[in-house]
């Protein structure tokens, strides 16, 4: 089509050449599918980064794995010997599965984010379409949780490899893993969302926040090895809930069915939560 | 009937009211523009037109319907070309009108063709493939425009569309958008300059403080409050104010600027002759037609762009 | 120096560095030191989760000269040692790349009488000064928990410094090769692995011979080897080794930042 000379085109047609779906039906489809729509799009713009996401979601799980795995699991095994009645590799595979795509939504939901609003105004673009605001928020969110499945896949092949899960059950991390990303994440955009200065508050939440939940909220040790007084730190991460239900499916870990469903209700409320608050605030802040 | 219609439309932003009870009408096929200096409301105006910020009184219908609540359905009718472009550098130029093409729900089979078609006309045929960080700011604007028109909008708004651009830049940009109004798009342009506003707008209203202050075409606002032409003379920074006691009656209205003096008379070389005669010797003279900025210096004793 | 040395360096140096330095500590006075603070913070996260908690399940771990050691002694020094890598880097890599390519800081300075080498060495000093500030209060942390327990530990400071110039001169020469964000990345794929197999964490024994002569041959492994040692004062043959392979690095370094100074600043 490009061969076509410029004066050549009938410009006469163009604004309404009349290929074009009829408004009605734009505004119809916009109703229902604008997250959709908009998810498309955000799927298409990673494009941009899939070397480097792959990458990083082959590599990430070796190094961890044969690291944290094998290496700090030798160390551990020849100390206390079993945790939580398994090896360590066994027993900090699942969390390092679930953690990893934890941190990974601390990044893609706060600068992504603020670029939107701020810097590329992205958001902007997509609300001069048919495309409501709540439903940039929410094609975002589902966007990036989609991307998190086949990452999560990645690390689960890379643990099965390891020898870190036998048990096929186990294959449910790779949807418990974005579950808690978002469970982490969501909440995380919407205060994204409120935030109009480029400072350091991001830094400040990666090094306060999710840098002491993937250390301190039973990645590497049980929450019971730390001082009572401590341990409130897992019950409020997100991280500890996806991994406790990670370590269930991974090797049957011992958890009270009660404890089990808490973990995933706790996950479900929080995503949820978190997706209806950045529904809320980005309508707020596009039409303001 | 109009397209769009505006009635006592207000927008607060706390204490301060960025938009201050309007009134204006649009009528189909016409070239509309908004035209007044920064903060004067033009794009608040237009954002409301989207539906993309909401009203605090008044009422306002695009074609019929209230943008706050049939935001979708208005949109689908619109083009949008924002004030700074938010174009996604991520992508080549093909791929981003295809994947705001998408947001409108239209296939990709439509929009492969209709992207080409658009890249011709906004002459970008050779840059399809080009990173949008590698355009220059006039070929990115094009491009805005183009991604404006995915979507066969009947109304095609644009803010400030050549604020940035160099004078070449400028004038391309112009030759594209007088051909979508010759095909009859409805054009809704904000500018702060009178020659954009004089080149593109079929009729206008100037804005200032959130208020209308005057509405006409071109011609016949610079008819109603300027005169046919205008004499500015310089007599250096510090002496312009203390030589305009002695210029009392040369002309029809006096304008003291900063740098500059303003006489408005019918005739300005017989007004230079007077002004010459009172032993007045101007270190510059120039002689020219009223514009639209003189028009603006008038109704709000400002000058457009500070 | 030789003639055409002199000439490499001409137009390159202006003997001003104080002012980029003023500059920094201005920054810092202004907004900065929030996150300058909360980075010493990072390794204290560290010690204490990974040296409590999982200390507990690991026991006593097999330290320098044969000598057994808590957990926490044993990982305490590596985190010192990491901490100056990291912190040394980012001052050098995404710092650097930040303010030429988005700030546009250098263009400005590089405008006046400044020379790209009074504002490569006024960086670098800027982050040596924030690397001298985390290791004496990381070491005050160590000295609080008992774990630091030899009159050497105080050593541990001045080689984090050495460690950081290191760091901090490589890092800045490969920043001049890097144009996009893609390529930084490559930075952090390249210290994420050091940090998880220098022996940081556990000791490298349990991976196989070639494995571990490739961690040997990294500088941060080197750096760890040598932090530990000074933490309880136990020194081996290899002591001087792992000293002159910082200097060696850190000599190296400068004069391979200051070949790559043009390409760096002047593009």
């Amino acid at each position: 089509m490009t061969d076509r000379a410029p004066e050549l085109l009938d410009s006469n047609r163009l604004a309404y050449a009349g290929g074009a779906l009829p408004a009605a039906s734009q505004a119809r489809i916009g109703r229902r599918w604008g997250w959709w729509l908009y998810a498309e799009y955000r799927l298409t713009s990673m494009r941009a980064y899939l070397p480097t996401i792959l990458i990083r979601s082959i590599g990430l799980p070796l190094l961890y794995l044969s690291s944290m795995g094998l290496g700090l699991g030798a160390l551990v095994d020849s100390g206390a010997g079993r945790v939580e009645g398994v090896s360590y590799l066994v027993f900090v595979g699942p969390a390092l599965l679930v953690s990893s795509i934890v941190m990974e939504s601390s990044g893609e939901f706060t600068y992504p984010v603020m670029s939107g609003f701020k810097w590329q105004r992205h958001y902007f673009a997509a609300s001069a379409s048919p495309i409501t605001p709540g439903q940039v928020a929410v094609g975002e969110i589902v966007a990036v949780g989609l991307r998190f499945i086949p990452e999560a896949l990645l690390f689960w092949l890379a643990l099965v490899w390891f020898g870190g899960v036998t048990a096929p059950a186990s294959v449910l991390m790779v949807l418990i893993a974005p579950l808690a990303a978002l469970a982490f994440g969501a909440p995380l955009m919407a205060f994204a969302a409120t935030q109009t200065d480029e400072g350091s508050q991001f830094a400040f939440i990666q090094r306060f926040v999710v840098m002491p939940m993937f250390l301190f909220a039973g990645t590497f040790f049980p929450l019971s090895a730390m001082p009572t007084y401590l341990q409130w730190i897992g019950w409020i991460s997100p991280m500890w809930h996806g991994t406790q239900l990670a370590r269930v499916v991974g090797f049957g870990m011992t958890n009270p069915w009660w404890l089990t469903w808490l973990h995933l209700l706790v996950l479900v409320v929080a995503a949820g939560g978190g997706i209806v608050a950045s529904a809320r605030l980005f309508e707020r802040r596009l039409t303001r | 009937m109009s397209v769009i219609e505006a009635r006592a439309l207000v927008k607060s932003y706390g204490e301060l009211n960025a938009v201050d009870g309007i009134d204006f009408d649009v009528a189909p096929g016409e070239s509309f523009g908004l035209l007044g200096p920064n903060g004067a409301g033009k794009s608040t105006t237009m954002r409301m037109i989207g539906g993309t910020s909401l009203r605090t009184s008044g009422t306002l219908t695009v074609l019929g319907l209230d943008p706050e609540t049939h935001g979708p359905e208005v949109r689908a009718n619109l083009g949008v070309v924002p004030q700074q472009d938010n174009l996604d550098t991520e992508l080549r130029c093909r791929e981003n009108l295809i994947t705001y093409g998408r947001y409108f729900g239209l296939p990709r089979s439509y929009l492969r063709g209709r992207a080409d078609d658009l890249l011709a006309f906004a002459q970008l045929t050779d840059k399809a493939d080009e990173k949008v960080d590698n355009l220059s700011g006039g070929m990115k604007r094009r491009l805005t425009i183009a991604r404006g028109l995915i979507n066969e909008p009947r109304i095609l708004l644009l803010d400030e569309p050549t604020t940035g651009l160099d004078p070449q830049a400028r004038h391309i940009l112009w030759d594209r958008l007088f051909r979508l109004k010759e095909e009859g798009v409805t054009l809704v342009v904000t500018t702060h300059f009178m020659d954009e506003a004089e080149q593109l707008c079929d009729r206008l209203v100037v804005m200032d403080h959130g208020k209308i202050v005057a509405e006409g075409s071109p011609a016949q606002l610079i008819r109603r409050y300027s005169t046919r032409e205008v004499l500015e003379v310089r007599f250096g920074s510090d002496r312009n104010a203390a030589v305009v006691a002695q210029l009392d009656g040369v002309a029809e209205r006096i304008e003291v600027l900063p740098d500059r003096v303003l006489l408005y008379s019918a005739d300005g070389e017989a007004t230079l002759e007077q002004v010459t005669s009172r032993g007045l010797q101007p270190i510059t003279s120039l002689v020219r037609r009223s514009s639209l900025e003189d028009v603006f210096l008038r109704l709000t004793g400002r000058s457009l762009i500070d | 120096m030789s003639a055409p040395a002199s000439r490499t360096l001409s137009g390159l140096y202006a003997g001003n560095v104080r002012a980029v330095l003023e500059r920094g500590f201005k920054v810092i006075g202004n907004q900065n030191w929030t996150i300058v603070v909360s980075g010493f913070f990072e390794p204290v996260f560290y010690l204490l989760a990974m040296g409590y908690g999982l200390g507990g399940l690991v026991g006593t771990v097999t330290g320098p000269g044969g000598a057994e050691m808590s957990y926490v002694a044993f990982i305490a020094p590596a985190l010192l040692a990491t901490s100056a890598m990291n912190g040394a880097i980012y001052d050098s890599t995404w710092n650097v790349f930040f303010k030429m390519r988005f700030g546009r800081i250098y263009e400005a300075m590089l405008s006046t009488s400044l020379g790209p080498l009074d504002v490569a060495a006024g960086e670098i000093a800027m982050a040596l000064f924030r690397g001298l500030l985390y290791a004496c209060a990381f070491l005050g942390v160590m000295g609080v928990l008992g774990i630091a327990t030899s009159w050497w530990a105080l050593a541990m400071v001045p080689v984090a410094v050495l460690i950081a110039l290191g760091f901090a001169a490589v890092g800045m020469a490969v920043t001049s090769w890097f144009t996009t964000f893609q390529q930084m990345d490559l930075i952090n794929i390249v210290l994420l692995p050091m940090f998880l197999f220098s022996a940081t964490l556990f000791p490298i024994g349990v991976y196989p011979q070639a494995v571990q002569w490739f961690i040997q041959a990294l500088p941060l492994w080197h750096g760890v080897e040598l932090m530990r040692q000074l933490s309880i004062g136990a020194f081996t043959d290899a002591t001087w080794l792992h000293l002159g392979y910082f200097v060696v690095m850190s000599v190296a370094g400068v004069a391979f930042c200051t070949l790559r100074l043009r390409a760096l600043f002047l593009r």
